[in-house]
């Protein structure tokens, strides 16, 4: 542990873990449960079953509807009520599935657990990830057996877990690692095993020393194979992908590049958790760890709760309100890349891995004023973009100076925003750019259909 | 003193030297251009398919173009543009732009509070904007700003509306507009639907007390002006045969109006 990986710029905002110390309770059963056909990247699952059909727990609910797609299991078993429209966290309509629980909570035939997963053809193994429903457990949702097929002509050599955790109030993984690393680093081998891989690093931000000593200690256990455990400066957003490969490996993800370009895949600790379930259990991703906290809330934690449980069974189970306090904004992740919600019916997705509720006084409205070219936001870009030169830009709708500026390789992880002392609204603005541009990009490439590879 | 001086006569020298070069160096302006140039609105939009109001004035001094490609041109310089030029010109129907929503704040309902960047595209990507009704204007004038004639006002209320006699009919609001509300209807139809909701009635009246609820009473009361296409219920005009004014008191959510 004497060295300490980081990366260029980045931000430190207050950490406010205070569920840490809390372990992970199951949530209760619900009667209803909202469950979106679409809770990751991609095409939306097709669904399954029709409205009256009953259903069992961990049966499918959807089926991948194209190659980035995935299955979508059902949370408990019941009826399914209704086919429709709920609202997602992003504030958008998301086709989804009403199931009434029965309450009898009655599991499907679980698919066949594969313990000898050593042995185990890795396209059998990447098939039972594809078949539970695995998406990066992290916030983006990324199709997991996509991410562990090897796109042509790359070839990978390592991969990454990210156990980092950097948004501030979530603990979520950071229990996980603290009450099942076993099954994390069975899930870590198993994905190792799918994707051909010998260097296996977890990155932990180093204000986790009892996660990093714990799974140091596990991992040396699990001698084959040998997976490394990397702690990393306490420094946000130590947890977004490029910024975790170069701090682990020193390599630079291109400028519109994938990680695979440099050879390197990135996983969650959730996700692995759930490649180990699903292999050795059989268990399809019907449930997450999920860190209810904020300051309005008598007993912040963090629980176990199925897919589809709404916001606002997940805040009754938090304890409820204080006496006297209210909500000034609820928002779906951590403070920094969550979005705010205004409705308590959204449901639990596979990549909630926050509910954070703030307190009226807590929330500051900045008005945007002119940049002051201090440069501030240069210096804590991660991805060393010009933020402020680039919002001027885009208040003046150049959106191919913008383009010239490498806009489209913004993460938009805020820290620019952060520490703006203007105030400036400057992710809004990267993001207004980037759906722009990409319109832009989209119109040319569908106006000549074959570009000549290696054209970026 | 000689300082006085020297600037004196460099400033006579270069002068005299700046009034030979403009002479021998000059660009002949087309006389005929520059008047042709005056005739035009002067915003520049674009929308002639020209570079500008310079540009399409030279084009039609040459012959490569008629009058009449300029939409925002007022119908009596139009005219004398082409007395000046000596072409004929083909008297068309001025159009005007609606914004087709009602829904301000005396009636749409909200379901969150936007506080970001005050531009209607902006706030786009944040969730569609803050109205219940997905379909309304989000009221933060991106149209009005884009208007070169300053014919769009931001109501109060937050809902933009045109004014017909300012605005002349050039289309670059209907681009700008992120929900596309705004259409270029003729200028002599007095009364539209301003609602572009496509949803049921009861839902988009839950959401907007102006909403067109598709009950058909303007339909029933002026069949030959009025119809509602299948499925969709919301009321259309038959632009071809604008109905009267008297018609918008048969609405009672008052959505078709002047």
């Amino acid at each position: 542990m004497s060295k300490i990986f980081h990366f260029y710029g980045g931000v430190h905002p207050q950490e406010a873990k205070v569920s840490r110390g809390t372990p992970i309770v199951d949530a209760p059963l619900y009667p209803l449960y909202t469950v979106p056909l679409s809770m990751h990247i991609g095409a939306p699952a097709k669904p399954l079953v029709k409205a009256g059909d009953t259903v069992l727990r961990g049966q499918p609910l959807g089926e991948p509807a194209s190659f980035v797609s995935s299955y979508v299991h059902s949370p408990t078993s019941g009826k399914v009520k209704s086919l429709g429209m709920c609202l997602g966290p992003a504030g958008t309509q998301l086709p989804c599935v009403v199931i009434e629980a029965d309450g009898e909570d009655k599991a499907a035939d679980p698919m066949p657990p594969l313990a000898d997963w050593r042995n185990a053809d890795p396209a059998i193994l990447r098939q039972r990830v594809a078949e539970a429903g695995i998406v990066g457990m992290g916030g983006a949702a990324f199709p997991t057996p996509v991410k562990l097929s090897i796109p042509p002509g790359k070839s990978i050599d390592t991969l990454i877990i990210n156990g980092v955790e950097c948004e501030p109030c979530l603990t979520a993984d950071h229990r996980l690692m603290l009450e099942s690393p076993r099954m994390i680093l069975e899930g870590v081998a198993i994905a190792a095993r799918i994707l051909g891989v010998k260097n296996i690093f977890i990155g932990i931000e180093n204000n986790k020393p009892d996660a990093i000593a714990l799974l140091t200690r596990e991992a040396a256990a699990f001698s084959d194979p040998a997976i490394q455990v990397v702690p990393l400066q306490v420094r946000y957003p130590q947890g977004a992908e490029k910024q975790l490969i170069y701090a682990i490996t020193k390599r630079q993800v291109p400028s519109g590049g994938l990680p695979a370009d440099v050879h390197c895949v990135v996983q969650n600790i959730g996700s692995s958790h759930a490649i180990g379930e699903a292999v050795l259990k059989g268990e399809p991703l019907y449930q997450r760890i999920t860190t209810v906290t904020g300051s309005p809330l008598a007993s912040p934690g963090n629980w176990r709760f199925r897919v589809g449980t709404s916001y606002g069974e997940a805040l009754k189970l938090a304890g409820g309100l204080r006496p006297g306090a209210s909500i000034g904004k609820m928002i779906s992740g951590g403070p920094m890349m969550g979005m705010a919600v205004y409705s308590q019916e959204v449901p639990v997705m596979k990549n909630t891995s926050g509910i954070l509720v703030m307190a009226p006084e807590e929330i500051f409205q900045y008005t945007s004023k002119a940049c002051l070219r201090c440069g501030r936001c240069n210096d804590a870009c991660p991805m060393q973009l010009m933020p402020g030169i680039l919002s001027v830009q885009i208040e003046n709708e150049r959106f191919d100076d913008a383009q010239n500026w490498h806009v489209m390789d913004c993460i938009e992880c805020g820290c620019c925003a952060f520490i703006c002392p203007a105030g400036r609204p400057l992710v809004q603005h990267m993001r207004r750019a980037k759906s722009e541009v990409g319109a832009k990009l989209r119109a040319q490439k569908a106006q000549k259909p074959q570009p000549p590879k290696g054209d970026k | 003193m000689s300082t006085l001086f020297i600037i004196i006569l460099v400033g006579l020298i270069t002068g005299i030297a700046i009034a030979i070069i403009s002479r021998s160096f000059g660009v002949e302006a087309n006389p005929l251009e520059e008047e042709v140039k005056a005739l035009l609105p002067g915003a520049n939009c674009g929308g002639c398919g020209f570079p500008g109001c310079a540009g399409y004035a030279k084009a039609l001094v040459d012959k490569s173009a008629r009058p009449g490609a300029c939409a925002a041109q007022k119908p009596e310089d139009m005219k004398k543009m082409a007395a000046l030029l000596g072409a004929s010109v083909d008297t068309r129907e001025p159009k005007v732009a609606v914004v087709m929503c009602s829904g301000d704040d005396h009636h749409a309902t909200r379901q969150a509070q936007y506080n970001g960047i005050n531009n209607c595209r902006d706030a786009m990507i944040v969730a569609a904007g803050a109205k219940t009704c997905t379909f309304g204007c989000l009221g933060l004038g991106a149209c009005a700003r884009a208007c070169p004639f300053g014919a769009i006002e931001i109501t109060p209320y937050h809902l933009a509306t045109v004014h017909k006699d300012l605005c002349r009919g050039c289309g670059k609001c209907v681009q700008t507009c992120p929900k596309k509300l705004i259409r270029l209807v003729p200028k002599s139809a007095v009364i539209h639907v301003h609602c572009s909701n496509p949803l049921k009635g009861p839902v988009k009246f839950k959401a907007c007390k102006a909403a067109c609820i598709g009950c058909g009473k303007c339909v029933k009361a002026a069949p030959e002006n009025m119809r509602i296409d299948g499925g969709i219920a919301l009321a259309q005009i038959n632009y071809g045969n604008p109905p009267p004014e008297e018609l918008a008191s048969v609405c009672p959510t008052h959505a078709l109006r002047k």
